[in-house]
């Protein structure tokens, strides 16, 4: 069945609210001592798949493992699984102390032990000096820490986040995101998380899987995801991309030969599924390169350039009418073609991927 | 706000609300004054005293009055305390058990009391005790008090659960607690401000009802009110507006409180 170091395996999981169905036959392994995300747009079920881990909705079919273990028709409460809500739902009528401690006292820990490990928590999330203190009382980031603490103490199997960082600041969530990732490796225990935020789900992850409306598009480490991306969706959710109509001339050993806009042949690799015929070339805006107009694999009129700080991102057009984006580094030397020039542009090869739709 | 219309600005709007006022609030205040009146006139005023508050304690009917305001102080208490159980229950059901049968008539019977004419309630009361041959007495008082105070106490309690987003229960389940627990040891204390709210509306009610109570109390038996109402039958003096005044002001402290109560809980959570 499910070999030993997989802490949370679902199984064809499909669940319908009435006509709707938010979960399409979800198939996963979540792997002990991981980060693994769940990553993809709103309403695409994410918060239904971790409710259902939970416990808090039941599946209308397929099952859901813990460490092997059948979950089915167990209730939350009998479940060795702990979430920090969106939104935190700490106790307001608790102090932080009480707070962290309802889960132990719950699970039948004697009160000198919950207090002992409520301190070593606190102590974890640096919110010793909060102790007495009532939720209402403390900022966001200092929620969300408690939220943390409190679904930690009781030491879960699993550890459940469902979008924790939203309601912080930008800073703020950048900073939390690198003590969450520390605290994962300190606790040494899978941590599912949550987002529709790419850029968290590439820096925090170990393996993230892409959803999109009720469906696992791609399962894979960040690099994985973001190089080697099977389809279109997966392409243009994560990061920046420019998809190109090219011709699939023929595909062997996962390299395809294609007929770029313009009709300059291309050998790139290819997703797994895709057939001859007409494909989708995506390249990333960082990883093309200008050249003068004649010596590059595509040639492009400059429509013009935004400026972004560290980069600037040059739009061109190609002779088929269809636009591209072209990242620049912003360094001194950087030269940025007027608009209305003509340029050609060179496509790193390992970089550009055909993809099935 | 410029779009907002200016009531203020209405002709009459002035007048019409001095007259509003007037009509509400000059009787009562014309009572409270009097009840300080030294002369046994209704009419003339003989200077400040509070024999008629002396004689409402000691005078020759303080020992009907006195009876009378235990009889409404036990059937209050009873029947806030009953109402308030009950329409907690109701409340919970209505909020947390999510679509079901019947929710809808649910929730019509539970406030229909309140359109009802309170005439026809004491008349099907009554009917109703004499048709299962219940004795009139306090115990009919209070079953009829129980009823109508429900919706009363219903209201408040509602607002407040609607206001508790279920993730609190999820959170305390999460952590291990049976629903029963998540109920005592989250739920209820998170709902207490309009319980306590919802008990000191239903009791200020009880406590005030006259017509149902009229109807089905058994001869010889009395409440405040209708205790009051029997005396003025013999003509108005000014003990009633001593014991009148008495009442008005346990109601303001009730309501206030049941008010303020209220309030601390929204605001607690708009701060949040
Ligand atoms: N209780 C419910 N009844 C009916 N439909 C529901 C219910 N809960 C979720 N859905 C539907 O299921 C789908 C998935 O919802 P879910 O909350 O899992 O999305 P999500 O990926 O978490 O989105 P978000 O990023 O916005 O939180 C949505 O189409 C939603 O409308
Ligand atoms: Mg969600």
């Amino acid at each position: 069945m499910t070999s030993p170091d997989i802490a949370v395996a679902v199984d064809r999981v499909i669940k319908r609210y009435g006509s709707v169905t938010a979960l399409h036959g979800v198939s996963l392994d979540i792997r002990e001592n991981e980060f693994f995300t769940l990553l993809g747009p709103s309403g695409c079920g994410k918060t239904t798949l971790l409710r259902a881990i939970a416990g808090f909705e039941d599946v209308t079919e397929g099952r859901i493992l813990l460490k092997g273990q059948d979950l089915t028709g167990l209730p939350p409460h009998k479940r060795p699984v702990n979430t920090v809500f969106q939104q935190y739902a700490l106790f307001p009528h608790m102090t932080v102390t009480e707070n962290v401690m309802f889960g132990l006292l719950r699970k039948g820990w004697s009160r000198p032990e919950a207090e002992r490990r409520v301190r070593d928590v606190l102590h974890l999330v640096q919110l010793s000096d909060f102790a007495a203190r009532k939720p209402g009382q403390m900022s966001g980031g200092q929620q969300q820490r408690v939220a943390l603490a409190r679904a930690l103490a009781p030491r879960p199997e699993v550890l459940l986040l469902d979008e924790p960082l939203s309601a912080l600041d930008l800073k703020l969530r950048q900073a939390v995101r690198m003590e969450l990732k520390a605290l994962q490796r300190e606790t040494g225990i899978a941590f599912i998380f949550v987002t529709h935020d790419q850029e968290e789900a590439l820096t925090m992850s170990d393996r993230i899987a892409v959803m999109s409306a009720g469906r696992v598009q791609q399962v894979g480490s960040p690099r994985e995801i973001y190089e080697a991306p099977v389809n279109r969706f997966v392409a243009d959710f994560i990061g920046e991309t420019n998809l190109l109509d090219v011709a699939v001339q023929s595909i062997s050993a996962g390299q395809a030969n294609v007929l770029l806009p313009g009709n300059h042949p291309f050998t790139c690799p290819a997703a797994a599924v895709v057939e001859p015929g007409a494909g989708h070339l995506s390249v990333r805006p960082e990883r093309i390169s200008l050249c003068p107009e004649d010596q590059g694999h595509l040639r492009a009129t400059v429509t013009g350039h935004t400026y972004l700080g560290t980069d600037i991102q040059l739009h061109v057009v190609l002779v088929d009418g269809e636009t591209m984006s072209v990242r620049l580094q912003n360094a001194e030397t950087t030269l940025v073609p007027d608009t209305g020039s003509v340029i050609g542009l060179k496509l790193e090869t390992g970089a550009a991927r055909l993809l099935a739709d | 706000m410029a779009a907002k219309v200016d009531l203020r600005r209405f002709p009459g709007f002035l007048t019409v609300t001095i007259l509003c006022l007037f009509v509400l609030y000059a009787p009562l205040i014309v009572v409270a004054v009097y009840s300080f009146n030294a002369s046994s006139s209704i009419t003339n005023w003989g200077g400040v005293s509070l024999t008629w508050y002396a004689d409402v304690f000691t005078g020759p009917e303080a020992p009907k009055f006195q009876k009378a305001a235990l009889n409404s102080l036990v059937i209050a208490v009873c029947a806030a305390t009953a109402a308030t159980v009950i329409a907690t229950l109701a409340a919970v059901a209505m909020t947390r058990a999510g679509r079901f049968k019947g929710k809808t008539l649910g929730f019509a019977l539970i406030n229909l009391p309140l359109m009802v004419p309170e005439v026809v309630t004491a008349v099907a009361s009554l009917v109703f005790f004499s048709a299962i041959g219940f004795t009139t007495g306090l115990m009919t008082i209070l079953i009829a008090h129980i009823v109508f105070c429900i919706p009363f106490a219903y209201l408040p309690i509602a607002a407040r659960m609607q206001s508790i987003p279920d993730m609190f229960e999820q959170a305390a389940m999460d952590l291990y607690a049976t629903p029963r627990e998540a109920f005592k040891l989250v739920l209820l204390p998170l709902m207490t401000p309009g319980i306590l709210s919802g008990f000191l509306l239903a009791f200020i009610i009880s406590l005030d009802d006259f017509l149902i109570t009229n109807f089905v109390k058994g001869a010889g038996v009395e409440t405040l009110p209708t205790a009051i109402f029997g005396s003025v039958k013999q003509g108005i003096k000014p003990n009633i507006m001593a014991i009148s005044t008495l009442m008005l002001a346990v109601s303001v402290v009730f309501v206030s409180l049941s008010w303020l109560i209220g309030r601390t809980g929204q605001d607690k959570k708009q701060a949040r």
